[in-house]
């Protein structure tokens, strides 16, 4: 479905990239460039710039307060929830901008779905209704469609063989993790481009969230994964770059591997070896 | 210690004895009043509730029976009108308070309710007076519901938007995190998620203005016999207890006490469905 629309992007974007360095140059799912973002006075991004790689998972850390959250949720223009939002310079989404005046917010987040923190199943909602909720409101009423797409997404969420004999309990009758799990379900099932995930995995245990990574490893074979994170191994195992914010600012930004092991700045250092943070 | 050795043990079990039995006291008297006036309707009004108290149509002065059935008939009817003109303003007024407008116009408006909820209810009934009855020279059904109806309105309003801010906000995030527009979330996720809650504020709303009088003496006005039209003045039961228990006939003293009592059980049943639709309310959201 995106392919036609990559193959252009990669035509359009491949001489500046590949300038740099010999390799060729990963295709790009988000290109930021100079963002900036404030609530009210409070400039949250300052003068951020780094593209995401399709297909691949993007791990943005640093310590609280620093942006992170914002960064993620500007990515679809979750942030413009919070009143009095500004911004500045570009996000582009398969070089698409994201903030052009004629783009339907809606529209951005369908495309780009996203994961919260706490697992919000929909409490007046049966655990089948949840997965297709978005499809529902969003005008679809094949059944057919909708029992197959409900399939689809709870498989792809590894979810289905646990819950496909209760798919009439409510969402709010299932484990933490479960209904985490449910939660990526959910947001798969309008078939997004990206899947964002602000702290995915920090209010589980140790089992769920394994359970979790595993299936985001599994995942970034059919999508773009943004994650945000608090848990500097979490990072480590299972992002392939890594952002590093602090105060605002993107101090750091690269293939995870070299992040960890042989970070460029003073500072993503002290944080990742804990010196601070 | 010393300084707890000083603490004298009995005085303070005193102190803690007079203080819960204080409480308690306090509580009965809350109580209290309620249980007089449920035993109070029950002595009086028992003997006259009778099939044609529900059935018959008030009778002339003088003979004996009738019933009260224009009045509870008329209480329904107007109990509609007002709640179709207080239940969509107000439940939509609540949710543009909770979900809509700027921090500075809901403070006005929320302000403005509160304002409007301590308003005597008299007064609605004189400002529909002056509005309507007057315009249309005369007393009617739909000046009775229009002024139920304006009382109804803040309560509403103020109960929507209080449990519409209890829904936790994930949920918003969820919903519009999925590409679902706005008003389809508020719809579908948010007042879904709130609904028991809302409903619930409706029928206190409606058991409250139920029992009102003084805002249809000027128009509803009250009626002995069968109301045809809407325009034309309509029975009520908080008006004909009125009416009646200001007589100086004992047959109708005792059919007041009946109209009383109906009433209030009216009103406990509405509250009796509130406690069961809010049953098992920490378990869910709202």
């Amino acid at each position: 479905m995106e392919t036609p629309e990559r193959s252009v992007m990669e035509r359009v974007e491949r001489p500046a990239q590949s300038a740099p360095s010999a390799e060729p140059a990963p295709p790009l799912t988000f290109q930021v460039k100079n963002l900036s973002i404030w609530y009210g006075e409070k400039r949250a991004i300052d003068n951020a710039t780094l593209n995401i790689a399709s297909n691949a998972v993007t791990a943005i850390i640093g310590p609280s307060g620093c942006g992170k959250s914002t960064f993620i949720r500007s990515l679809n223009r979750m942030h413009e929830l919070v009143p009095k939002t500004r911004i500045e310079g570009t996000v582009l989404l398969q070089g698409q901008d994201l903030y052009s005046s004629t783009i339907d917010p809606a529209i951005v987040r369908r495309r780009v779905g996203m994961v919260f923190q706490k697992s919000n199943p929909f409490p007046t909602m049966s655990i089948g209704e949840n997965v297709v909720v978005g499809l529902r409101l969003n005008g679809v009423r094949n059944q057919k469609f909708l029992n197959e797409r409900l399939e689809k997404s709870l498989r792809m969420a590894a979810l289905w063989d646990e819950v496909k004999d209760d798919l009439g309990k409510s969402g709010t009758s299932l484990s933490g993790g479960q209904q985490q799990r449910l939660c990526i379900a959910r947001a798969l099932a309008v078939e997004p481009e990206v899947l964002l995930m602000d702290e995915p995995c920090s209010a589980l245990d140790p089992i769920a969230t394994a359970k979790i990574e595993e299936l985001i490893y599994e995942l970034k074979t059919h999508y773009t994964i943004v994650t945000v994170t608090h848990n500097m191994q979490q990072a480590g195992r299972i992002s392939d770059y890594t952002a590093f914010f602090y105060l605002g600012r993107l101090i750091e930004f690269g293939p995870t591997a070299k992040i960890f092991s042989n970070p460029s700045e003073r500072q993503t250092e002290d944080y990742i070896t804990g010196r601070f943070g | 210690m010393d300084w707890q050795r000083a603490n004298n043990r009995t005085w303070r079990k005193i102190k803690s004895a007079l203080a819960s039995g204080i409480a308690f006291i306090s509580a009965l008297l809350v109580i209290a009043p309620l249980g007089l006036v449920f035993f109070h309707l029950l002595v009086n009004g028992a003997g006259s509730i009778n099939w044609d108290f529900f059935t018959k149509l008030p009778a002339p002065v003088g003979a004996v029976g009738g019933g009260m059935v224009n009045a509870i008939v008329g209480t329904l009817e107007l109990l509609a009108l007002a709640g179709a003109l207080g239940i969509p303003v107000g439940v939509l007024g609540g949710v543009y308070l909770a979900e809509y407008g700027s921090a500075r116009i809901n403070s006005i408006l929320r302000f403005l309710a509160d304002v409007l909820n301590g308003i005597p209810s008299i007064t609605w009934g004189v400002v529909v007076y002056g509005l309507v009855v007057l315009h249309f020279k005369g007393f009617s059904a739909y000046a009775g519901g229009l002024a139920l109806g304006l009382i109804m309105i803040p309560l509403i309003l103020r109960t929507t938007e209080e449990v519409i801010l209890l829904v936790p906000n994930g949920y918003r995030e969820a919903a519009l995190a999925l590409g679902v527009a706005r008003w389809k979330t508020i719809v579908h996720i948010v007042m879904k998620t709130a609904s028991k809650g809302i409903i619930t504020g409706i029928l206190l709303a409606l058991a409250r203005i139920g029992g009102e009088t003084a805002p249809l003496l000027f128009t509803a006005f009250g009626n002995r016999f069968w109301n045809h039209s809407l325009n034309q003045p309509i029975a009520a039961l908080p008006l004909q207890i009125f009416t009646y228990a200001i007589s100086p006939y004992d047959d109708w003293h005792r059919q007041a006490w009946a109209g009383a009592l109906v009433l209030v059980s009216g009103v406990f049943c509405v509250n009796v469905l509130v406690r069961i639709l809010t049953r098992g309310r920490a378990a869910s959201v709202v």
